[in-house]
């Protein structure tokens, strides 16, 4: 039983975690169509400036300050960098972000080096909310979880009930007639590109002394941002909800749960005669690709995602 | 009698909870010009998209040929023998004139998803294309790349593509839409050639390009057709003078 | 209208041939030929890459898939030669991954092709990492951390080949490599190779000329994944190892490097981009530790001020000169050089600079020579020169960009214009 709550939490706490990640991706792509592949190694260097900035004063200075300088960044970047691109089209477009994540992570490496950093959760965030049956669940995690859903609403309100979120929103359909309006437009890309990254960032605060702060970090979150994406449906922060806490929960659970298919089939009281290396695995071995299968099997059966739009 | 190329039944089309095609009725005849006219707003481009599977429809159904064809994909549409051109012109620019046109004759003469036959070799398509070409009259322009034809070029090109296929039922939207004077009769010139003996239906503003050319004409308004007739007709009729055509147009 | 195979084309052939088969002659170091044999099963596997991006518009982030699964396929093929003892010509092994290619792309491809464009290189992606995490999961296929050998030696064939020797390897790598660039090249003039072109211009108008673009799309992955599974098999062959590797994301992230800097908008820039890349790789790779971050940046360069690649440079070069505006171009180059050597002097300086101090084991004491002058990188003082130098440099590199704008010198402007 307390395998179930735990798995949940954690599950929750992580899938909100990719949430926070894919909505930044989200927006970025419903108002700019650009496909930031980058975006997960802006959530590295939110990690790695957080680790910085709490070694020199303190954990909670550094919540505010490294997402804000990873927005900076990000906003730089579009500014210099991706509105060039765009002049080439989609393709340079997500080539030039491509480029972008390689030199991030050499970057990374070159400054802190190749090995994790010791970036750890803050004292006064250690130790455990509350225990249940035994099994207790970390202050930390909950914490997490406050900070994701918090920024969420912070995001959803800014965007509902602010002037410029209606502007954002309106750019988002029709960024010609916003800009016609008087609006500027390639500012509030801008903003929202660092915005999103800013988004990334905060993940990577949060993330990177729960999780590992490392150089490959970029690499094995990035693409399960991407499917996250995809089976939520491209452009839908609905469907990325949806899927970043499915992905989330499931792959928790299933890290935890050591039964390999032969184990289920004896619990159901057949005994295989012929047992295919792929029937020895266990579900803690496939947890690491069950996203991907999981973006298979929405691919060959619903291929706009769960709550995309149908592609005309 | 003759055959009805096109029959749409009470086709209608939302988007979201916006009606805007309400209960469209229409049938066109084999080898006949027909015209859908009407004002801004009131649908046409939208009927275009739903008649050559662009859009789905929401319900109605469409037959073509007498087959029924509502639901099908645009290519499987195109394969029955419809073909339709853009307003905006929708080429492939990095593709030559010559290389535009070909593609588009390319199923028509069988060769399908073929990688085994030298493209370069293939004499009925290069010949075809090249009669197209001329007929539109970008000969000299075989080997430009499309992108860097004049607009008028385009619009050309587009009607090149749209007819290569040899489909019998030809849709039109606004072909000379952008033109000058003397472009449109070009144009309408080249409409007429091309479109020699096969179901013509087109969208249309410019009214001496519609009286012109077109021998049934269908009065689009809201999402209904309120009038179809010859173009004496249609002249005569109140309801469409009312609703579109105004008083400049009763001295016309 | 030129055909395939017109005059000046069989003459580039020929010269190709010619080129191949002297190669390995040109140096007698045993590097020499290592270097060719990986750069013709790189230059098979970029020009399988360009099928989907350059030709049909497909930009894919797992290409290698295809490679590995086809040099895995290989290596299983040749350990079974040796575990049952039959005989198969070595020669034709690369079919092999090739055959591989074909099959994985068949059931892959459909998956990937359901949707295009940003999705489709999402996909890719994911499909790419799903097939590497599973190659750690089945050590049986795969051979897990340390891969899967064998020996390419087995009964002596036609003409009593063993391919024992490396030049006999070089050889069968450069006929393969040939072959396929003959195949991948008469496919551009196909009906299907032609929609390809006619899909990534305008998916939406390929539909309504009567094709199925997504048809199109997953044919052309069926095919690369042919070509890039030859060039799988090719590299099993060479190495007689294969690891997880082979399929990463690095190697699918350095092919589409390899066709981009090469130029994807020209059939034979891939070819450049292997060979140039291959080169960059083993021998900056021995001179300095920051070779990837040079790379991501010629990388990120090229994408901002040449997407077109070597190729698409020397194509707007060759316009130049054709309009007879070649020398004024030169003259510009000339003028802009020495602030861009000392820009891109200062830049290195730096790098170097920077993973020296990350290396170095005595605090206080990170040197570094450059031009018989030692830079402490441990010393704020140390980093002074190199930034002197970027910041001088770059300022010059504008003002000249600047006043030849300004005085309506827009050959350069055009430059960055007409790209791909």
């Amino acid at each position: 039983m307390q395998f179930v709550v735990s798995s949940l939490l954690n599950g929750i706490a992580y899938g909100l975690l990719l949430f926070m990640l894919s909505s930044g991706l989200t927006l970025i792509f419903s108002m700019m169509s650009i496909l930031n592949f980058a975006h997960a190694a802006f959530y590295m260097l939110g990690a790695y400036f957080a680790y910085q900035i709490s070694a020199a004063i303190g954990f909670w200075p550094a919540l505010l300050i490294a997402p804000l300088l990873v927005g900076a960044l990000g906003a730089l970047i579009e500014r210099y960098g991706l509105r060039k691109a765009h002049r080439f089209g989609p393709v340079a477009e997500l080539l030039f972000t491509f480029g972008l994540s390689f030199l991030a992570v050499e970057l990374v490496q070159l400054i802190w080096g190749k090995a994790a950093v010791d970036y750890r959760i803050p004292s006064s965030l250690q130790g455990a909310l509350f225990t249940f049956h035994g099994t207790s669940y970390p202050i930390y995690k909950g914490f997490m979880m406050a900070v994701s859903v918090g920024m969420l609403l912070a995001l959803y309100a800014g965007l509902a009930f602010t002037r410029i979120g209606l502007i954002i929103q309106a750019a988002l359909s029709r960024p010609d007639m916003v800009q016609a309006l008087g609006h500027d437009v390639p500012r509030i890309f801008t903003l929202v590109f660092g915005g999103g990254t800013a988004l990334a960032g905060l993940a990577g605060v949060i993330g990177g002394n729960a999780l590992v702060t490392e150089p490959g970090m970029a690499e094995s979150m990035g693409p399960i941002v991407f499917v996250v994406v995809v089976v939520g449906g491209l452009g839908s922060l609905g469907g990325a909800f949806v899927a970043s806490l499915l992905i989330g929960v499931l792959q928790t659970f299933m890290v935890g749960l050591d039964w390999s298919l032969i184990d289920i089939l004896r619990a159901l009281h057949m005994e295989p005669h012929a047992a295919p290396a792929l029937a020895r695995l266990s579900l803690t071995q496939l947890a690491p690709i069950m996203p991907y299968i999981l973006m298979v099997v929405i691919l060959i059966f619903r291929p706009r995602g769960l709550m995309g739009a149908r592609e005309t | 009698m003759t055959a009805a190329a096109l029959r749409l039944a009470n086709v209608r089309k939302s988007f979201g909870r916006t009606e805007i095609i309400r209960g469209v009725d229409l049938v066109v005849h084999e080898r006949e010009r027909h015209a859908i006219i009407g004002p801004n707003g009131a649908g046409k481009s939208t009927l275009f998209n739903l008649i050559s599977a662009r859009f789905p429809v929401t319900s109605g159904s469409i037959e073509l040929k007498g087959e029924d064809v509502t639901g099908l994909r645009p290519f499987q549409i195109q394969r029955r023998g419809l073909s339709r051109s853009f307003q905006i012109s929708n080429i492939f620019h990095n593709l030559s004139v010559f290389d535009n046109v070909r593609c588009a004759v390319l199923w028509s003469l069988g060769y399908r998803y073929s990688f085994w036959h030298r493209l370069s070799r293939l004499r009925d398509a290069s010949d075809r294309a090249d009669r197209i070409i001329e007929a539109i009259g970008l000969s000299r322009r075989r080997a430009t790349p499309a992108s860097v034809l004049s607009y008028a070029e385009q619009r050309a090109l587009e009607i090149g593509i749209t007819i290569a296929s040899g489909a019998e039922v030809i849709l039109l939207d606004e072909p000379t839409a952008g033109m000058s004077h003397s472009e449109t009769q070009d144009a309408v010139a080249l409409v007429r050639r091309v479109t020699e003996g096969k179901t013509l239906v087109m969208v249309e503003h410019d009214m001496s390009v519609v009286f012109g050319l077109a021998d049934r004409i269908s009065v689009l308004v809201y999402g209904q057709i309120i009038a179809t007739g010859t173009p004496a007709e249609i002249r005569q009729t109140p309801a469409v003078r009312e609703a579109y055509l105004g008083t400049e147009f009763a001295d016309a | 209208m030129k055909t395939l195979f017109s005059r000046s084309r069989l003459l580039v052939l020929a010269a190709y041939l010619a080129v191949i088969v002297i190669a390995p002659l040109l140096s007698p170091k045993g590097y020499w030929l290592s270097l060719l044999c990986q750069i013709g099963i790189s230059t098979v596997f970029a020009l399988s890459f360009n099928m989907l991006l350059g030709q049909t518009g497909l930009l894919s982030f797992g290409h290698a898939v295809y490679f590995g699964l086809g040099a895995f396929a290989t290596i299983h093929f040749l350990r079974a030669m040796h575990e049952h003892s039959f005989s198969f010509p070595v020669t034709l092994l690369p079919l092999a991954g090739g055959a591989a290619g074909l099959l994985f792309g068949i059931a892959l491809g459909y998956v990937t092709t359901r949707r295009a464009g940003t999705t489709f290189a999402m996909i890719s992606l994911g499909i790419g990492e799903m097939v590497a995490a599973s190659s750690l999961m089945f050590p049986g296929l795969f051979g897990g951390e340390a891969g899967l050998s064998s020996n390419r030696m087995t009964s002596p064939g036609w003409f009593g080949i063993t391919y024992g020797s490396q030049l006999q390897m070089y050889y069968l790598i450069a006929g393969w490599a040939f072959l396929c660039i003959l195949g991948m090249f008469a496919l551009t003039d196909t009906p299907l190779g032609r929609m390809a072109n006619a899909v990534r211009d305008n998916p939406e108008r390929a539909e309504f000329v009567g094709y199925d673009p997504q048809w199109v799309r997953y044919l052309m992955v069926v095919l690369a994944g042919f070509f890039a599974g030859v060039a799988g098999g090719l590299t099993a062959l060479n190495y007689e190892i294969v690891t997880a590797e082979t399929l990463s994301a690095s190697t699918s992230g350095i092919v589409i490097m390899m066709a981009f800097v090469g130029g994807i908008g020209h059939f034979a820039g891939p070819i450049v981009g292997a060979a140039l890349i291959t080169v960059l790789q083993i021998v900056v790779a021995s001179v300095t530790e920051a070779w990837p971050f040079y790379f991501g940046i010629l990388f990120t360069v090229l994408v901002l001020y040449a997407p077109g690649g070597i190729a698409g440079i020397v194509a707007e070069h060759k316009r130049l000169y054709d309009a007879g505006q070649l020398g004024r171009v030169l003259q510009q180059y000339l003028l802009g050089l020495v602030p861009f050597a000392l820009c891109c002097l200062g830049i290195v300086t730096l790098v170097e600079m920077a993973y020296v101090l990350a290396n170095s084991s005595e605090p206080g004491n990170a040197p570094l020579h450059v031009f018989g002058v030692t830079l402490n990188a441990a010393r704020p003082l140390g980093w002074a020169p190199p930034v002197i130098a970027v910041v001088v440099g770059g300022f010059l590199l504008r003002l000249v960009a600047r006043r030849m704008a300004s005085r309506g010198e827009t050959v350069v402007t055009s430059l960055l214009q007409r790209q791909a």
